[in-house]
């Protein structure tokens, strides 16, 4: 009977005890107002304020996202290490991917752009093709006249 | 064709790296002082403009509300223990002068709300305190740490200096007192 209780108590308290939030990785994810690392480097008064904080809200299991809009509403969207994915701080999360992807494009194009100028010199040269200096034309022809002769 | 794709892409490439600089240069040349540094030089610049929330009572208050008062800003954190220290002699200050105008205001910085609250009230800090937890005001002041203290003529601009760490420590006091006075005349 206790056994059954205990799972039953487990499962009806999993999905709340998943929800709550892991104080250690908002800590990760938010800034210290003075000195401008995240709080889990930083030692700082104020850092260890927010950190308490955030331990207490993590206890009474608030919404990762509540704890960051209330921190939010008093320290500015500065308290957080990365922009939020949302209107105008998009471009911060875009631009850096756009420039990479560019950035493999013109690389690709290029590599593509001397490979084929290689495999035509390549193909130019097997077909004899390849022109030859003048002088070095002039000197073969002599050496080979020297042997007909 | 392949020519004028090359040399399009060279253009390109030019206006980029020359847009990126001309950003980087804009942003130096506007980038402001904070108004201690020109304080410290012998300048009196404007008192760098403020309108915030208050922490004693609802609604926003704005530093150029008080034009016309000589005002002593004194910046400060909950966490900051100088600032706990040298809090009784800003409250006397305020209670002494308040009759002949002056105003104490107390800038609250990178805080949290509760805690500035409660700090206020266990500290017996009666005059009129504003909340910058985002902090704008360290930028805009210069600020290098809390507790920080300035003196606002009734002119708007900035007197006397800006003295750093607390009001009450020695090597502060006198000069504190002189800035006050400084601060009534001027």
């Amino acid at each position: 009977m206790r056994l059954v209780l205990a799972v039953a108590a487990a499962l009806v308290l999993a999905p709340v005890a998943a929800a709550c939030p892991n104080a250690a990785d908002l800590e990760g994810e938010l800034i210290c107002p003075t000195c401008k690392t995240t709080l889990d480097q930083s030692d700082a008064p104020a850092a260890r304020r927010i950190k308490s904080l955030i331990r207490q809200r993590v206890a009474e299991c608030a919404s990762e996202q509540q704890i960051k809009d209330e921190l939010v509403a008093q320290f500015g969207p500065a308290v957080l290490a990365a922009p939020p994915r949302q209107g105008f701080h998009w471009l911060a999360w875009i631009l850096p991917l756009a420039g990479l992807l560019a950035a493999a494009l013109v690389v690709s194009l290029l590599v593509w752009r001397w490979s084929r100028v290689r495999t035509a010199d390549a193909a130019a040269e097997s077909n004899g093709r390849l022109p030859l200096d003048p002088e070095v034309e002039r000197r073969l022809d002599q050496e080979l006249a020297r042997f007909d002769g | 064709m392949t020519g004028r794709l090359k040399g399009a892409a060279q253009v390109l490439a030019l206006a980029l790296v020359a847009g990126l600089l001309a950003l980087l240069v804009w942003k130096v040349a506007t980038q402001e002082e904070g108004a201690a540094p020109k304080l410290g030089r012998g300048e009196t610049p404007p008192a760098p403009a403020f309108r915030l929330d208050r922490l004693d009572q609802p609604g926003k208050l704005s530093l150029a509300s008080y034009r016309g008062r000589p005002v002593v800003l004194n910046f400060w954190a909950s966490w900051c223990v100088p600032c706990k220290e040298e809090a009784p002699l800003l409250e006397s200050v305020w209670r002494r002068y308040r009759e002949r105008g002056l105003v104490v205001l107390g800038v609250d910085i990178n805080d949290l709300r509760g805690d500035a609250r409660r700090f206020a009230r266990q500290n017996k800090m009666s005059y009129p305190l504003v909340y910058d937890g985002p902090g704008n005001t360290t930028t805009t002041y210069g600020l290098t740490g809390v507790p920080e203290t300035f003196f606002v003529a009734r002119s708007g601009k900035l007197v006397c200096e800006r003295l750093q760490a607390g009001v009450h420590l020695e090597g502060n006091k006198d000069r504190f007192q002189e800035c006050v006075e400084e601060v009534l005349g001027a």
